[in-house]
């Protein structure tokens, strides 16, 4: 028993597991002031706990960014009452939370977060088929939806899982046809050979970029966002697939969904935009001190942010798809599509190994 | 009628143009509010709206220039008071006096329940006296009904003063309007 490994595996487990959790409470802030700005609103500005009044100028600032509003959100949906309606599957209905929410935490554990730190290498898990773990896992991801929509027993949730399941099952085979290219050009299914990778040549971007623009989009519609919302369209399906949920219950759908959003967005950044590492002041290489694993850290966190605010952003521009858009978009342009990818970055790659 | 409609050109139907717009009008909205401060929304209980003129809020009672209570307990506000707000306890045999020299009577208990009332301001229209006027007040707050049922000291109290008795003069200007002269001053 190695038991240095697991003790900071554990850690590792525990910090990301938290760090994590924060930043869907602050995502969820993000997006409510976000979509305030963008509709002329000043957005949440009021909740400031006790102390706050006594920090002079950064007191009130927090205060009006909304910094405090997430725990009066996570307080709010502990105290309201845990309905479980009559008709409802008790099982699936109480399993249908955890299933949405486990997956989405799942797939953050192969994503390398930071180069090292001291002696221990900033991934839970190095997975020599990273990829591959994480396309299984969030596959499940459409379970907790469609277990929503099945156990709630009422004709919207209903109807809102039927969608989710069509439409995450379709785009995950793009999404899943869209990373072929990047595996061919890098060689190599882990996550961290993908960086690595990265380093030596430029970005993956730069050699793939249709992929990412399938990527990119199918990660919309498997996290269920606008404009791919159609599990949870609130104008046509009275809220969707959680209707019957409340409390915490409901909470954690939406924790679900930005925890995959998160997910998703820690996968681009390590698939096509080089994970932690920075083309230049040599931030490409392992970290030598503590204090530079940290910037790594730091580095893939604000890449990270910055797709966040675009998974964010791209909610308050676009109207919802039809549903026959979505299927159209998904099997009849973005299925060839990434096929026609996979084709012709295999053709180029073996010209270019010159046999 | 029929809508030609043009089949979407190669460069349309990539999006890339609406995308792009979408990112342009969403930024400018974003910018104008976050550095130039351009709301449309109004932080209400510190910035308050101007209240225009002619406004109908709560209907409070007023005093006249000495501070003495108008209302003469008729009645009539209460029997056109279309929600039945009104509630008034004439003097009836406990010998209270009016404050008023000139008037016969005034109420025991005056009270308006602000739950049920619509500020139509037909009590502000009907009242002899001029008595009672709607106010600019809109925003009452309570923690129980009872406390929203506002009693005769508190109407008053919240009334304030109506600059004096201008009952016989309007009477005067509107018969004058009308080139028809019943009293003779």
């Amino acid at each position: 028993m190695d038991w240095n490994f697991i003790i900071f595996s554990v850690v590792k487990v525990l910090v990301v597991f938290g760090a994590l959790l924060t930043m869907v409470a602050y995502s969820v802030m993000a997006e409510r002031k976000i979509a305030a700005w963008i509709q002329d609103r000043p957005g949440p500005n009021r909740v400031a706990p006790p102390f706050v009044k006594y920090l002079p100028i950064l007191g009130p600032f927090l205060t009006r960014m909304g910094f405090f509003q997430p725990l009066a959100d996570g307080l709010k949906s502990f105290l309201k009452e845990d309905f479980t309606p009559g008709g409802v599957k008790k099982i699936y209905f109480w399993l249908a939370p955890a299933v949405a929410i486990i997956p989405a935490l799942m797939t953050v554990a192969v994503i390398p977060f930071g180069s090292v730190l001291g002696q221990q290498q900033m991934v839970i898990a190095d997975l020599n088929v990273g990829i591959l773990y994480t396309f299984g896992i969030v596959s499940l991801g459409v379970y907790g939806i469609v277990l929503a929509g099945y156990a709630a027993n009422s004709k919207y949730p209903f109807l809102g899982g039927i969608r989710a399941s069509a439409q995450m099952i379709s785009y995950e085979i793009a999404m899943g046809m869209s990373v072929i290219p990047v595996l061919l050009i890098a060689g190599d299914l882990n996550l961290s050979g993908i960086i690595a990778w990265q380093t030596t040549h430029h970005w993956l971007i730069c050699y793939a970029p249709i992929s990412f623009v399938i990527f990119l989009v199918s990660a919309f519609a498997e996290t269920n966002r606008t404009p791919f919302d159609f599990a949870e369209a609130e104008q046509e399906l009275a809220g969707g697939y959680n209707v019957e949920y409340s409390s915490m219950k409901f909470a954690l759908f939406p924790m679900g969904e930005y925890a995959a959003m998160l997910a998703s967005a820690g996968m681009m950044v390590t698939l096509f935009f080089g994970g932690w590492t920075l083309p230049f002041w040599g931030l490409d290489q392992s970290a030598p001190s503590l204090g530079m694993g940290l910037v790594h850290i730091l580095v893939f966190i604000a890449k990270m942010l910055f797709f966040m605010v675009v998974f964010i952003w791209v909610r308050w521009m676009f109207p919802r798809f039809r549903y026959d858009q979505l299927m159209d978009l998904g099997w009849r342009r973005f299925l060839p599509l990434a096929l026609a990818n996979i084709l012709i970055t295999a053709i180029v790659l073996w010209l270019q190994s010159g046999k | 009628m029929i809508v030609n409609r043009k089949p979407l050109t190669f460069w349309e139907r990539l999006y890339l143009p609406a995308i792009l717009g979408g990112f342009k009008v969403t930024f400018r909205h974003a910018f104008n509010t976050l550095f130039r401060g351009k709301t449309v929304t109004m932080e209400y209980p510190e910035q308050k709206w101007a209240v225009p003129a002619g406004y109908r809020g709560a209907p409070y009672l007023v005093k006249d220039q000495d501070g003495d209570t108008k209302c003469v307990s008729c009645q009539l506000c209460e029997f056109v008071c279309p929600p039945k707000a009104i509630k008034i306890t004439p003097p009836g045999g406990s010998g209270l006096k009016p404050d008023r020299l000139n008037a016969e009577k005034m109420p025991l208990e005056f009270e308006i329940n602000m739950l049920r009332c619509i500020y139509c301001g037909f009590c502000q229209e009907v009242c002899p006296e001029e008595a009672i006027f709607l106010q600019k007040d809109y925003s009452l707050v309570g923690t129980s009904r009872a406390e929203l049922i506002y009693n005769k000291e508190k109407l008053l109290s919240l009334g304030g003063e109506a600059g004096g008795l201008q009952k016989w003069k309007h009477k005067l200007e509107e018969a004058k309007a009308q080139e028809n002269f019943p009293v003779k001053i």
